[in-house]
């Protein structure tokens, strides 16, 4: 090997993986996750699922056995479709969110590390006023106030994909994909625009500290525009901490939607996350344990997961913080 | 130090600004209303006549000035639309001390536990006891509260009959027990992991060498020498604790059915009981505030860096 090959192997993302390959709790982490998610992703589409949301009362609260593999719950749904079609929303808002709030937080934290002086002054005096702002509660106001123009937009879009001599079967089968959407992408879109604040601070400390370097001042002295500095020098530089946080971000935001849902206010009934899941299944756990079990044992598996991959590429990518 | 101060408090008030303004407008724009009810339509001539009766008629911005003004001047937090005849701060009077003694115990047993863990396990790193430490913390934080409350109600309530299942009464710690180490577990778990990486932090740097070399005894350089730095970011997380207990307290309280603000809350918001809602909200700010400002404050205390600027 030449010299160059060996020295471009030492490059901070290949030591980073590097690192991370040899941390056997965010290895076993991110196997999990990808089985997690493949199953949520690919089962619905392969067709041999249980619906999620017929019901069969002959067969309630069945144990887990070879033709329901988690078992029923009280009406004789099938658990394991349930929590697998749970897991698509649960998932895809904790991502949708995580990336409204990691988008604003870096756009606003860049800006306010960059420009300094008396406008970041201003900028970080906002972020400390929406830290004392009651989250939970805001969000449950929140919720129950955009209601109806969910509601409205649901029939809109319901509308669009149905054509005017369609059946009432197709017109629901189409509102069960798509009111699940329609109902919680606004609000988690509205969560993710409220909880961009950590991450505004940490990208503000970070740039601070690149923005120092000698090659900004070079870039500068070569007369380039502070938006072209910012964004293609920068922050390209701070994407380490980012992506970190971005993993620890999506447990949250994932928990945070569970606790909704847990208090009425997130997914709606018949649809599943696995926030109504564990609600259910902590209602009824007294006839049917597996029902907050299974929910629960994905949940918090993906919650683990997650947050141990998040760690493990702390320490992989940001060694200053990772002292032992 | 006293400007410093005086900043922050003026700050808190800017906040509760802020926040009477969110959620005044917030409670306008939510559908229905206690008097839009649909299963109990009421006629529309006394419905008018009620909404005249409690202002609701006139146009938002004139609602919010006289709103801002009986917060202000009469310090007058209005009546209960959905409890008819009561005061919201009868209300608040009445839920106020079950939450508070929540979150209060809660907190004690987030600290009770999380910081020893987090010390045990900076002391002993990577070492078993590491290792169990913050596997438990991280089992609180990925397990919800949702699903804790309900198992441990099950276990200790139910099967062993050991403690109260549910509900809440002051004179009777038992009822207590449950409920705060619900709430408490998670923060508990935070706090045991800022705890570990602050001590690992002060136990890792040149002071700590000197002093064993020079034959400090290992407790007392973990006493007097490390906690007090060691401890920066756990007391700095203490504030941010304090409001994500607060928060929670509304999950705690609708599992274990107790009758504080939380449930108060959920109730008023599923009918639209603005001033409930309204009332609630601000004094959730206000305790958030208050512990934000305590935790600067023991901030101060513990870091002199801390005290000259800003």
């Amino acid at each position: 090997m030449s010299a160059v090959t060996a020295e471009k192997n030492n490059s901070l993302w290949s030591d980073a993986r590097h690192r991370l390959m040899r941390n056997r709790a965010a290895l076993i982490s991110l196997i999990v996750l990808t089985v997690i998610i493949f199953c949520c992703l690919v089962l619905p589409l392969l067709g041999f699922l249980h619906d999620p949301n017929a019901q069969a009362l002959p067969d309630k609260n069945l144990a887990p056995s070879g033709a329901h593999w988690f078992g029923t719950d009280n009406l004789g749904r099938d658990i394991f479709a349930r929590v697998v079609y749970g897991g698509r929303i649960s998932i895809a808002v904790g991502l949708i969110t995580t990336l409204v709030s990691v988008t604003i937080g870096v756009c606003y934290g860049a800006i306010s590390g960059y420009v300094s002086g008396r406008t970041d002054a201003i900028m970080m005096r906002i972020v400390d006023i929406l830290y004392a702002l009651p989250f939970l509660i805001i969000v449950i106001l929140l919720g129950k106030t955009i209601e109806p123009a969910t509601a409205k937009l649901t029939d809109t879009v319901v509308g669009w994909f149905t054509s005017a001599d369609a059946s009432v079967e197709s017109i629901n089968a189409t509102r069960a994909w798509i009111e699940p959407i329609t109902t919680l992408v606004p609000l988690f879109v509205a969560i993710g625009a409220l909880s961009w604040l950590t991450v505004s601070r940490i990208v503000r400390a970070q740039v601070q500290g690149v923005a120092k370097q000698e090659f900004v001042e070079a870039a500068r002295s070569l007369g380039l525009g502070n938006f072209r500095i910012l964004f293609r020098h920068i922050l390209p530089n701070t994407l380490g901490p980012i992506i970190v946080y971005t993993t620890l971000t999506i447990p949250s935001v994932m928990l945070f939607e569970a606790t909704l849902s847990f208090l009425g206010m997130g997914v709606k009934p018949p649809y599943a996350s696995w926030g109504n899941l564990i609600n259910e299944g902590a209602n009824l756990m007294l006839s049917n344990i597996w029902l907050l079990f299974f929910p629960t044992l994905l949940f918090s598996a993906t919650l683990f997961a997650l947050n141990f991959l998040g760690d493990g590429l702390r320490d992989a990518l940001d060694p200053r913080s990772a002292k032992d | 130090m006293l400007a410093n101060i005086f900043s922050r408090l003026l700050q808190g008030l800017l906040v509760l600004f802020v926040l009477f303004t969110v959620t005044f407008f917030l409670i306008k724009a939510l559908p229905g209303g206690p008097f839009k009810s649909t299963e109990r339509a009421i006629p529309e001539h006394i419905r008018a006549k009620i909404e005249a009766y409690y202002g609701l008629d006139k146009p938002t911005a004139v609602q919010y000035v006289i709103q801002l003004k009986n917060y202000i001047i009469n310090q007058d937090l209005g009546t209960s639309l959905r409890l008819e005849g009561r005061q919201v701060s009868e209300i608040i009077g009445q839920a106020f001390p079950v939450s508070c003694m929540l979150g209060v115990v809660a907190m004690m047993v987030a600290i009770v536990i999380g910081i020893p863990l987090g010390v045990i396990a900076a002391w002993k790193k990577n070492s078993w006891m590491d290792y169990s430490a913050m596997a438990v913390a991280m089992i609180g934080i990925c397990i919800p509260s949702f699903v804790v409350g309900p198992v441990l109600a099950d276990q200790f309530g139910r099967r062993m009959s050991l403690l109260p299942a549910m509900g809440w009464d002051a004179t009777h710690p038992t009822s207590w027990i449950l409920p705060s180490i619900t709430l408490g577990l998670a923060t508990a778990a935070y706090l045991s992991r800022l705890t570990r990486a602050g001590m690992l932090d002060i136990l890792n740097q040149d002071f700590t060498r000197t002093a064993r070399a020079k034959g400090v005894d290992s407790f007392r350089l973990l006493v007097r020498h490390c906690l007090r730095g060691g401890l920066i970011p756990a007391v700095a997380f203490i504030g941010p604790a304090f409001a994500a207990i607060i928060s929670g307290s509304v999950v705690i309280e609708s599992i274990f059915a107790m009758p504080g603000l939380g449930l108060h809350f959920i109730k008023a918001i599923q009918v639209g009981d603005a001033p409930v809602i309204l009332g609630i909200v601000l004094l959730y700010g206000l305790l958030i505030i208050t512990a934000n400002f305590i935790t600067d404050l023991l901030g101060m205390w513990l870091n002199p860096r801390l005290r000259g600027n800003r």
